[in-house]
């Protein structure tokens, strides 16, 4: 008891183990953020680092894709859709992604792969950063088919 | 007491059994509640303050991963396993490729099968502090719950630097682990492994040795250990009772059978059992530190060689659809013994089966011994002595026309009897 009442009351002399990511005093819109970024007001406090092979958002290649649709075998989220618009090259929808890399793993020619972009929370699923690869805009999706 | 001098009545589509007193009254509480973490519907019948009768409904958080399963292959299946719960993720990857194992005759290789130790029980670490904080803010001791969460993070550190991220890990691949554990690696966990030594003794001051935490839940729901047996308890809840049951040194799966470790009872710390709440606290501090010794010998003895089976998923992938059968695999997750038995058929890609039996569902029943007799005040420690984790464990629900219905063990027995006949056929 008494050594961890030690260490609490050092503690309160630290500074918060917090990191306040991205500034210290953040507006609701992201947009205000950045114009007070550029008018010098707010600060960018930098994220943590990430560990080594962290696996974030996904990128996609489409002059890599050689089309064989192995990596859709093993999405247990159904992100991948063949987009017949498109030559059926595939269209991500990174809102369904759990992030577990097996597409990466499986692709034969290293078409998909994992960047260290962690931010991907949004209200909107459809939103621009949460598809990779479509030439919709995002008021003309449908509803994806079934499989 | 016998059924009869139980009253029955029905609550929302409940049918509560529930025996009364002149001067007793009803309190039912949940399945949204202040005092719950996570929905589960609780009757109490109190007379005073003391609760003379409990009625547990379960059955809110179905999510239909069985359902689920059977459009998916084992591969494709395998992250979805780890989302079953969020706090032992890896634990049921584990044991779902292990039953896949099973079914399919899979060796993983020996490397592998360390490394898969190694990662479940550094889960363990984390799990069995997560719940100590969690129990000390039960207790109203949140300086205590604060400095906890506070060390845990170490572990949480080392867990994303080996994983790649901080919860659901993905190290498991049928036939193997997906990351090899580098030098780099072992270098981080070390440091994390020597940090909890440091401090082993600090954490063990003021979980055991403190009068607080003693005064607050020595025999408070008190599980004796006949009624831990007949109730078929798991993992910490049972041992706390006396009970030397734990799966990776009764059954000794994977690498476990290689090391010569004892179950924790409190026979071994105090020299006494009680099974009540401090007992449990004390087993599960006494296990993170059994798990560190674990850790350290399987870093010593991690042995070279390759990491899967096979490493190419669609080679894998055709393996594992020329082939099929029905697996089972047992493992001691944080909370206790974890079932997954799952089947597919030859030629056919997407599993046929997945059964899921977790920790919480066996021990769920043991909170109405505990329970009974205890205090208002008691009872939210008392229900999280057991680590409850309710979203884990509902796993069959029966709806039809919006009707809820359950079935008594007879009928299950019948139901089962009859689907027995219809696969002899
Ligand atoms: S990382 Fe997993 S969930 Fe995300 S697209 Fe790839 S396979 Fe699907
Ligand atoms: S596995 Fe790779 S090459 Fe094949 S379809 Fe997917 S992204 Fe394209």
């Amino acid at each position: 008891m008494s050594k961890i009442m030690r260490k609490i009351f050092k503690q309160l002399f630290q500074k918060p183990f917090t990191n306040l990511f991205p500034a210290k005093y953040a507006p609701n819109s992201v947009l205000k953020l950045f114009e007070l970024l550029e008018e010098g007001e707010a600060e960018l406090n930098p994220p943590i680092e990430i560990p080594p092979d962290f696996r974030g958002k996904l990128s996609y290649d489409t002059d890599k894709c050689i089309k064989c649709y192995q990596c859709k075998k093993v999405c247990p989220a159904n992100v991948m859709e063949k987009d017949p618009d498109q030559d059926n090259y595939l269209v991500f929808y990174l809102s369904r992604c759990t992030s577990c890399s097996q597409c990466v793993d499986m692709c034969p020619v290293d078409a998909i792969e994992m960047t260290d972009d962690f931010l991907l929370a949004d209200a909107d699923k459809y939103n621009d950063n949460l598809i990779l690869n479509s030439k919709k805009s995002p008021g003309e999706l449908k509803t994806p088919e079934e499989e | 007491m016998s059924d009869d001098d139980k009253i029955e009545f029905n609550e929302g589509k409940d049918n509560v059994k529930l025996s009364k007193k002149d001067n007793s009254y009803s309190v039912p509480v949940g399945p949204i509640n202040v005092a719950l973490h996570e929905p589960l519907r609780l009757y109490f019948e109190e007379e005073g303050e003391e609760v003379i009768d409990v009625d547990i409904k379960p059955g809110f958080t179905h999510v239909g991963i069985e359902k689920i399963a059977t459009k998916r292959n084992p591969l494709e299946f395998q992250p979805v396993t780890q989302r079953i719960c969020g706090i032992c993720s890896d634990t049921h990857g584990f044991t779902f490729v292990r039953s896949i194992e099973d079914a399919l005759d899979f060796k993983p290789p020996l490397r592998s099968q360390y490394i898969r130790v190694i990662i479940a029980e550094l889960e363990r670490i984390h799990s069995h502090l997560l719940w100590a904080g969690s129990a000390a803010h039960e207790i109203g001791f949140d300086s205590l719950f604060y400095y906890i969460w506070k060390e845990r993070e170490e572990v949480m550190d080392a867990l994303e630097y080996v994983s790649g991220n901080r919860v659901n890990y993905e190290m498991n691949l049928v036939g193997g682990v997906r990351r090899d554990l580098t030098e780099e690696r072992i270098v981080y966990l070390k440091k994390a492994l020597n940090h909890y030594e440091n401090i082993k003794e600090e954490i063990e001051e003021t979980l055991i040795n403190d009068t607080t935490v003693k005064m607050r839940t020595r025999d408070v729901g008190v599980l004796p250990k006949e009624k831990a047996l007949d109730l078929a308890s798991v993992g910490p809840t049972v041992r706390a009772s006396g009970v030397k049951k734990d799966v990776r040194f009764g059954q000794g799966y994977s690498v476990y059978s290689e090391f010569d470790f004892e179950p924790i009872t409190p026979q071994r710390i105090f020299n006494e059992v009680h099974g009540d709440v401090f007992d449990r606290i004390a087993v599960r501090v006494k296990e993170v530190a059994q798990s560190i010794r674990i850790i350290k010998k399987c870093i010593e003895d991690l042995p070279e060689g390759n990491i899967a089976y096979e490493e190419n998923l669609g080679k894998l992938l055709t393996e594992i659809k020329s082939s099929g059968g029905y697996g089972f695999a047992r493992t001691e997750a944080p909370r206790g013994e974890l079932i997954h038995y799952t089947g597919s058929k030859e030629g056919e890609e997407n599993m046929s089966v997945m059964k899921v039996r977790t920790p919480t569902y066996g021990n769920l029943l043991s909170l109405r011994p505990m329970l009974m007799g205890s205090e208002i005040a008691d009872i939210p420690i008392v229900g999280a002595s057991i680590d409850p984790c309710m979203t884990c464990m509902d796993r069959m629900i029966f709806v039809e026309n919006g009707e809820k219905e359950t079935y008594s063990k007879k009928e299950l027995r019948e139901i089962s009897k009859e689907k027995t006949e219809r696969l002899k056929k």
